[in-house]
């Protein structure tokens, strides 16, 4: 009897609590923007909450992107998680494995009875989500692709043309050679190598960075990142160093310090650098596609994406599900990611904002910021251009770092170097298996 | 005669103890015990599941090569940075010391670097030492030496141990400079009288006479070189290059936090603990016999 009771109160409870017109339904969302991204992410969602009655968006900044994936997995082990939480990319395996932590999108989609279509988003910025089998699991927020900035200025001054084809890399090995012949300190620098020069690199040129299927296929993956295409690739970034033509100058973005001073001619770097050069550099610069090693057949196939994805956590209610639901389908709308396209230089997520960006002249008033997109979307990307899908990524990036810089410092070869760092990631791929089994 | 002053029961002196003993179980003995547990699982980041895996995580660190290595670091590191900040601290003590005018102002000067967080300590020596566009960097080159901390490990090791040392000088310089003070005047300027210079004053008066306060600062300094020293390492190497400065602590954080391999973190805890335990006991067994005090 008691019981029972217990039940019609409680559902009792759920009736009234599921009535829009008594208040409206809060959607918490854990982001990691400060500053210009930061305002512009409140921007959205004040626009959301302004938008619609029923539900609103509590938005609130917990970190760079790992404190924000670590406040997640705290939060969710004290039963307080959010119901977004946005991870980077790195971290997409440690989600997907976490079965009782979240709701895939395409559920909450489905379940909420809203108007989703998988088909409306890019390829290449949504397959780093998505299941083998097409189904999207969290949503792309801000995406981006290595491209190459070329400093203009630098290029005349050794008395290169400025529009010297830089479309692959011998062409680009030839340019450094008369950067360094005519006295210029700083030919090439990159940011984030191991992105761009080595899982960029291997979807670029359609060769496998790890096994079943970069990980996609299942947790018992490992690293293939030591074949010839990156073997060779690293080498001659390797013997660039050691004759001064390839200046390494930290893991992370510390060399677009140096780029946008004007020291530096080439820069391999996100799209997303597009307005923090933009805004300092006092030198004429363009952008170019990556360039690739055009005796690797099927290159250029697409590069990935990095950036960061919007989770949806276990254990909320329905009412605030249907919330996510809305919420995240404002975020896709074409206005909407048009807007942040063009603001934060990020992929658009989906074609039609894409299309509604050329429409709108932006990328005809702002040379070169389609060539990321283009680079992208050209070709529908396989097994090796999809994304990434490897368990403590974030570390095994650590470890591809430290064995780069040995290759930099002339302490080890590249094939060396490369099969270490398989080795040693694997060891923790094995780790991230048996935690997850 | 002793005065001692003696409670009749039992249950009052425990009341007055309790508050001690709740602390220490709540912060201390309640949270190794937890890592003692964990370090014997493989657990999922978001503790939906464990393994058991029994000494698997010590197996799997004591097998790994970088984990010894960083061992070693940690030693030279440890080491370095307690030699380089007390060093530093004593010689100036030593001459703030000898200072009849204005001493409150060196002392107060000295003082400062103290108040900067290991963090932006950190960043400072980061922005002097930038490989690119650092003022001391630049200098450097002007003498024809190319510094490079990312890709050279002893470069590395030798900025990291600077920046740490350097904040650390000051609580050093403070502890040393009351030492000096509280030795009797008297004595030194007997042996002065009796034709002992300087040097000698210092070998066979000062030195013994300061050593509780050179063993306080040993340990002390050895506990910070050790748990404190994450923030300088985190911004300026990140442990890198090529591990070169990853010190035990440094491990423990990139594999609980960055890699949510929650065992092996456990398990480098527990190993940690042993360490520094028998560190300290160490210390105090053999160092501390020859202490005056």
């Amino acid at each position: 009897m008691m019981i029972r009771n217990t039940i019609v109160v409680s559902g009792l409870a759920a009736m009234v609590s599921a009535a829009p017109a008594f208040a409206q339904t809060e959607v918490e969302f854990w982001h990691a923007f400060t500053g210009r991204l930061g305002e512009l992410v409140a921007k959205q969602v004040e626009t959301f909450n302004e938008s619609q009655s029923d539900y609103v968006v509590k938005a609130t900044h917990k970190g760079n992107y790992s404190e924000t994936l670590n406040a997640g997995i705290a939060a969710f082990r004290a039963g307080e998680q959010p119901d977004i939480l946005m991870v980077f990319e790195v971290g997409t395996a440690t989600m997907m494995a976490a079965k009782g932590a979240i709701k895939p999108v395409y559920e909450v989609m489905a379940d909420a009875g809203a108007d989703f279509n998988p088909d409306d988003f890019i390829g290449s910025v949504k397959g780093y989500y998505t299941t083998n089998d097409g189904q999207m699991l969290s949503l792309p927020f801000n995406s981006s692709t290595p491209v190459l900035w070329v400093n203009r200025d630098a290029l005349s001054a050794a008395d290169i043309d400025p529009d010297v084809d830089l479309s692959t890399w011998e062409n680009v090995g030839g340019v450094l050679d008369k950067l360094k012949a005519s006295g210029n300190a700083c030919p090439l620098v990159t940011a984030w190598q191991s992105w761009i020069h080595l899982e960029n690199l291997s979807a670029y040129h359609n060769v496998p960075f790890a096994t079943k299927a970069n990980g996609f296929g299942g947790l018992d993956t490992e690293l293939a990142l030591n074949g010839p295409v990156q073997v060779k690739h690293i080498q001659t970034m390797g013997d660039w160093a050691k004759d001064g033509k390839f200046i390494y100058a930290g893991r992370r973005n510390e060399s677009g310090a140096n780029f946008r001073s004007g020291e530096c001619a080439l820069f391999t770097e996100s799209s997303a650098g597009y307005a923090g050069i933009k805004d300092e550099a006092t030198f004429d610069f363009d952008v170019r596609p990556l360039p690739y090693w055009s005796d690797v057949e099927g290159a250029p196939q697409n590069t990935i994406i990095g950036g960061a994805s919007l989770w949806v956590m276990a254990g909320q209610s329905d009412e605030e599900y249907k919330g996510v639901a809305t919420f995240l389908n404002f975020l896709s709308s074409p206005e909407i990611q048009a807007k942040w396209h063009q603001d934060t230089g990020y992929l658009p997520i989906t074609q039609a904002a894409a299309d509604l960006t050329r429409e709108q002249g932006f990328y005809e008033k702002n040379p070169g910021t389609d060539v990321a997109v283009t680079q992208m979307t050209t070709n529908a990307p396989t097994e090796n251009s999809k994304g990434l899908r490897l368990g403590s990524f974030d570390q095994i990036r650590g470890i591809i770092d430290e064995e780069l810089e040995a290759v930099w410092a002339g302490d080890k070869d590249a094939q060396t170097a490369l099969d270490s760092a398989k080795k040693r990631g694997d060891e923790l791929l094995r780790r991230f298996e048996q935690a997850n089994r | 005669m002793e005065k001692r002053v003696t409670f009749k029961g039992i249950w009052l002196p425990l009341l007055l103890v309790l508050p001690q003993l709740v602390i220490t179980a709540v912060f201390f003995f309640y949270p190794a015990g937890q890592a003692v547990y964990q370090s014997l699982f493989i657990p999922d980041p978001f503790g939906l599941s464990m393994q058991w895996v029994g000494l698997g995580n010590f197996e799997y660190l004591l097998g790994n090569a970088y984990y010894r290595a960083s061992f070693v670091t940690t030693a030279i590191f440890s080491i370095a940075v307690t030699v380089v900040s007390m060093g530093v601290a004593l010689y100036l003590a030593v001459l703030a010391d000898r200072l009849i005018k204005g001493s409150g102002v060196y002392r107060t000067l000295l003082i400062w670097p103290y108040a900067v967080a290991p963090a932006v300590a950190g960043v400072l020596w980061l922005f002097m030492f930038n490989t690119r566009v650092g003022v001391i960097t630049w200098y450097l080159g002007v003498l024809g030496y190319d510094w490079n901390h990312v890709l050279n490990g002893e470069e590395a090791m030798g900025l990291v141990v600077v920046a740490s040392a350097w904040g650390r000088i000051s609580y050093n310089f403070l502890f040393f400079l009351a030492g000096l003070q509280a030795i009797p005047r008297s004595v030194i300027e007997a042996a002065a009288i009796d034709g002992a210079r300087f040097w000698t004053r210092f070998r066979t008066i000062v030195w013994p006479l300061l050593s509780p306060t050179t063993f306080f600062l040993l340990v002390v300094n050895i506990v910070y070189a050790f748990f404190e020293t994450f923030g300088v390492i985190h911004t300026i190497t990140g442990g890198g290059p090529q591990q070169a400065t990853t010190i035990l602590v440094y491990k423990v954080f990139s594999d609980g936090f960055v890699s949510q391999d929650l065992g092996s973190s456990a398990a480098q805890s527990v190993i940690l603990l042993v360490i520094v335990g028998a560190l300290t006991i160490l210390q105090f067994k053999y160092i501390e016999r020859r202490v005056h005090y």
